[in-house]
């Protein structure tokens, strides 16, 4: 709908942009602050714990990933408590593009059928590639059985003003993710820097047919900041108040404790609304935070602090 | 004919409101008598409603008079003392026949009345930065204090300090951007429109600066319920009329400040008694 | 999955209440020259939760008695320096004893434990370390060495922030050199007199501080005793005019910190999701009771639509409850007169054909509530767009043009505070200049630190009270008669 409100002529583009209201950052990091005091206990926190594991997008971007880590990972994604089936699986896995067959493969051979395997693409992390090999990376990892691509924004064009460019490549993306696969744009707010900058990259994606907005690769820092993912939060609602187009949000980067994940889901309660509170339009991204909910979990359980080798390690 | 026949043009002294000069509206005056008895003038006997026309006109001009930049101010206030200057026998005079004092005790008084305006005019620029501040709050803001015109400010000088007490409660009003109603003393009327009328040939805007002559003790009861007055400088005021102003004035709390006889005036407090700190916080960030 | 906030009571065991607490002169605790007492009640629950000592004129003799003594004898000649450093173990033994005193604020006052505890105790801490600063460099307070101290300061302090007051009284009173007899609100003397043990545990002179606690009789009886020298009330306009007169005949002198009716000004450029967070502070905050609360809302009209659906969704998620609670945002109203007070203006809000709307919330059974409240469609005309309400409820004013902004906001007697929100620095600027109040807050609200001198316009009060600003009224200048 947005799509074809923007005429997206270079100028119209920027102009809409230009218009949002700007964000006081002193503001926005008071409201952040704000609600980090929220005090979620006994059941509420419970059920948090429960709703953030479900929410997890399990993730492993490095250099070193084997097809061995990666079978690792999905099993866990699967079953993130083996001794306790009353645990959710988690969001997704997400993974580079290579990896996306394996993943798939061993979560469908072990009954993970409904997680979806998410895949990094267009260059992901930087960027810096042709467009045709960002087409081809997506293409290979939609084929190889990706449902998710996290696509990461031109952040140099963007931050040039060349927003008509960064428009065009997520509506490329779009297409070939057609019905098959959700498109989960990152905007690396880190790169961004500005929270003017995030709200006009949120809505840039958005407008540009985003399914989901996320704050970061991961390889930057600072990545999801709480203004950065209150912000993007606003967006969102703001989008779908306007539109009625519900569009979700994915920090990741910095996400470790489930302090942290439970702050997110106030963030999202008190800002975005209860639409929110669902795996379809809020995602973690994160890897070692898995196990810290966990261990929440086991100390809500059993009143006492877990150990770490209580939990896997990967 | 010789000069001594000569019948004197004997001059009238009207009240000075609004850059004008004008009668009474309650068409008084009463008789101004020296220290011997002998008549000196009819000077207008101010009443409840020249008071009030005064008010309208201060008012009117508060906010060009505070708007206009400090600079400009300080200019005004040097303007005054130059033409002073040039006209000081004419306060010498006044002051002479008002007090009967002697000629060399007169111009004492007057020049320093005059070196006064001076030392105002320069306060105009600095006072911000004398009283202002910056204030280093504990968080992501920007905050600093500032010193406005409170706006319009009835002045009741102290009679024993002749030309320049009355010089002094002035200049210490207006040179910060208010506005100010004399309510001069009723045995020293003649300094006071003798002063006026130099006023009114200096840059001093309008409405800035009105003198009434007649009873302070007559006038200060509607000063002080005057909802338009935003403050009082009672130091020519006795401690019971100082009492009713007070108790009056608490009705729009009106800042009301009474100052010791001093020698020279120049004192920073006269210039602080009638102002407003400001104080603003900004959010810092990008 | 539904996630909603368990509650989150903050333990009370670390506050131990007596039944009793007496009055507080020369270092002792005292008990009523009267023998009555007067209960304080917890308004979230109806609950007594202690009683408090009923001061009388001997009670006040005393206590001004203990003052002047302390002053002529011991705290007039102590080097400046010294005075300081008991100022410093103040502000230390606050900090040590925070939860503690956030705890009881909440029980005795109502206000959400969150406000307490991140809000008043910090900021009361912070002023007796900033004034203790102050002690020994008082020459640089703006009078040069044309000041002195003047005696026996009395004080009088309001039920809103009935810590953070005090702190505002007594921390600069004390600096500059002077004796204090304080009486604190009669629905909220608790911290007061938990300040008074910290005055003993900071083994300040006997007599330096005294608190006496009562009612309005009390306050008169302080107000009138010929030993005070400088008097300094923190309530409303009423109140303080009243003292004004009572002393006009008197050579004390007088500070006050009185009502408003902020103006909180959004103009169409504004930062609009942090503006409405501004609005939610400016008049939410303490549930409404505060003097520089943004009970104007002043909307420029092109944007009004929106900040007003903005603002609507923001107030309902406003948690109402138990202040104990540390997800409670909006605690209880202080006391049942006040309640009363602001039932009647909303009344008047709808009476004369505002657009009433409230967040819709479940109040608790006992205790002493109002929802948050929201009028659009108000004029300036209405009472509810002048007359101070002290609670949480809003008075929604449109304009068009920015002079048009500043000549409705600056039309009230009052002038303690007013927000501009506007990301445009030369509007901001000039918005600041033409408003006539104290305290302008930009792109905030509700701000307050030691450093920054805070107080009114007009009918709002006279004098400062923090920063360099704030001693000048605990300094008696050598000029003035």
């Amino acid at each position: 709908m947005m799509r074809i409100n923007i005429d997206s002529t270079p100028s119209s583009l920027k102009s809409f942009l230009n218009e949002l209201p700007k964000v006081d950052q002193v503001g926005a990091a008071a409201r952040a602050a704000m609600l980090a005091t929220r005090s979620i206990k006994n059941d509420s926190k419970k059920k948090a714990i429960d709703l953030a594991i479900s929410m997890v997008d399990l993730t492993t971007l490095e250099g070193s990933d084997t097809p061995g880590k990666i079978k690792s990972l999905v099993t866990k994604a699967l079953h993130p408590d083996p001794s306790n089936p009353d645990v959710p699986h988690v969001g997704a896995v997400c993974v580079y593009n290579d990896m996306v067959s394996i993943a798939r493969a061993e979560l469908d051979r072990i009954g993970g059928q409904s997680i979806p395997v998410a895949a990094v693409s267009t260059a992901f992390p930087s960027g810096r590639a042709s467009m045709a090999v960002k087409i081809q990376d997506t293409q290979d990892a939609i084929a190889a059985g990706a449902s998710e691509i996290d696509m990461v924004i031109d952040r140099g064009a963007f931050l040039s003003g060349d927003y008509k460019l960064v428009f065009d490549e997520i509506v490329a993306i779009k297409d070939i993710c057609g019905q098959k696969a959700h498109l989960k744009v990152i905007l690396e707010t880190g790169e961004l820097v500005t929270l003017d900058n995030v709200r006009k990259a949120s809505y840039l994606a958005m407008a540009a047919g985003a399914d989901f907005i996320r704050t970061s690769t991961g390889k930057i820092s600072p990545a999801a900041t709480p203004p950065v993912v209150l912000v993007m939060l606003e967006a969102v609602r703001d989008f779908y108040n306007t539109l009625g187009i519900q569009v979700g949000v994915k920090p990741a980067g910095g996400i470790r404790t489930t302090k942290d994940a439970i702050r997110q889901l106030v963030f999202v309660k008190e800002t975005a609304g209860d639409l929110w509170l669902d795996p379809r339009f809020f995602r973690i991204g994160a890897s070692a935070l898995l196990n810290d909910l966990l261990m929440q979990r086991m100390k809500l359980q059993t009143g006492y602090y877990a150990g770490r080798n209580y939990v896997t390690i990967d | 004919m010789a000069t001594s026949d000569r019948i004197d043009v004997k001059k009238t002294y009207k009240l000075y409101i609004n850059g004008e000069f004008v009668r009474s509206e309650s068409g008084r005056s009463y008789e101004l008598k020296n220290k011997t008895g002998k008549f000196i003038a009819n000077p207008a006997q101010g009443s409840r409603k020249d008071l009030r026309d005064a008010v309208t006109a201060a008012r009117a001009a508060h906010s060009g008079w505070a708007n206009a930049t400090a600079y400009n101010r300080g200019q005004v206030l040097y303007r005054v003392a130059e033409v002073l200057e040039q006209r000081k026998n004419e306060l010498i005079t006044a002051y002479t026949l008002e007090t009967g004092s002697t000629q060399s005790v007169a111009q004492k008084n007057v020049l320093a009345g005059i070196d006064y305006w001076v030392w105002a005019a320069g306060w105009s620029d600095k006072i911000a930065t004398v009283l202002g501040s910056t204030n280093p709050v504990a968080g992501p803001f920007y905050n600093f204090t500032a010193p406005e015109s409170l706006g319009v400010v009835a002045n009741f000088p102290i009679i024993s300090g002749g030309f320049l007490a009355l010089s002094a409660t002035i200049a210490s009003t207006i040179v910060t951007g208010n506005t100010s109603i004399v309510v001069a003393n009723e045995k020293s009327p003649l300094i006071a429109i003798t002063l006026a009328e130099i006023l009114a040939t200096s840059d001093v805007p309008n409405g800035v600066v009105n003198i009434l002559t007649g009873k302070d003790s007559e006038l200060q009861p509607w000063v002080a319920s005057h909802m338009e007055i935003d403050g009082v400088e009672a130091s020519g005021l006795n401690k019971k009329s100082l009492g009713e102003l007070k108790i009056a004035g608490a009705q729009n709390f009106k800042r009301i400040a009474y100052f010791k006889n001093s020698t020279d005036y120049k004192e920073i407090e006269r210039l602080s008694a009638f102002i407003e700190y400001k104080t603003v916080w900004h959010t810092v960030g990008y | 999955m539904v996630f909603e906030y368990a509650p989150s009571i903050e333990s009370t065991t670390i506050l131990k209440l007596a039944n009793r607490y007496q009055h507080f002169i020369g270092g002792k605790m005292v008990a009523p020259a009267g023998g009555k007492y007067f209960d304080s009640l917890n308004p979230a629950t109806g609950e007594v939760v202690a009683q408090f000592a009923q001061g009388s004129k001997k009670d006040v003799d005393k206590a001004v008695q203990a003052a002047q003594n302390a002053y002529d004898k011991i705290w007039k000649k102590m080097p400046a320096a010294e005075r300081g450093k008991y100022l410093f173990r103040i502000a230390r033994i606050i900090q040590e004893r925070s939860r503690e005193l956030a705890v009881a604020e909440t029980i005795d006052n109502g206000k959400p434990i969150r406000e307490t505890r991140d809000v008043d105790v910090p900021l009361v801490a912070s002023h007796f370390f900033y004034h203790a600063g102050w002690a020994d460099k008082l020459q640089y307070a703006g009078l040069g060495d044309k000041y002195s101290s003047y005696g026996v300061v009395g004080q009088i302090i309001p039920w809103n922030f009935p810590l953070l007051m005090l702190s505002w009284k007594i921390a600069p009173a004390l600096a500059t050199g002077n004796t204090v007899v304080l009486k604190p609100a009669e629905t909220t003397p608790l911290t007061a007199m938990l300040f008074a043990e910290i005055c003993q545990q900071a083994e300040l002179p006997a007599g330096v501080v005294n608190i006496i606690t009562g009612d309005g009789e009390t306050g008169k009886e302080l107000v009138n005793h010929p030993g005070i020298a400088k008097i300094a009330f923190t309530g409303s306009t009423e109140v303080g005019r009243i003292i004004a007169q009572s002393i006009g005949n008197t050579d004390k002198a007088l500070s006050l910190e009185l009502g408003g009716k902020g103006a909180n000004i959004i103009f169409e450029d504004a930062p609009i999701d942090e503006a409405v967070e501004g609005i939610i502070n400016g008049i939410f905050f303490n549930q409404g009771h505060v003097c520089c609360a943004g009970s104007r809302l002043l909307v420029q009209e092109n944007v009004a639509g929106e900040v007003i659906e903005k603002l609507k969704k923001r107030m309902s998620l406003i948690r109402l409850g138990n202040p104990l609670d540390k997800n409670t945002d909006l605690g209880a109203i202080n006391n049942a007169p006040q309640l009363a007070k602001i039932k009647e203006l909303t009344q008047a809000g709808i009476d004369e054909g505002a657009e009433f709307w409230q967040a819709e919330v479940n109040l608790p059974t006992t205790g002493l509530w109002c929802p948050p409240t929201l009028f659009t469609g108000v004029w300036q005309s209405h009472r509810i767009a002048r007359e101070e309400i002290f609670g949480p409820v809003l008075s929604t004013i449109t304009f068009r043009t920015p002079e048009e902004a500043i000549e409705k906001a600056n039309n009230t007697p009052y002038g303690l505070s007013a927000g501009v929100w506007s990301d445009k620095g030369s509007r901001t600027l000039w918005a600041a200049s033409k408003l006539k109040a104290g305290v302008i807050w930009s792109n905030t609200f509700n701000k307050f630190d030691p450093t920054s001198p805070f107080g009114g316009y007009k009918e709002s009060g006279w004098g400062r009270e923090g920063g360099r600003h704030g001693l000048l009224p605990y300094l008696k200048s050598s000029v003035k008669g």
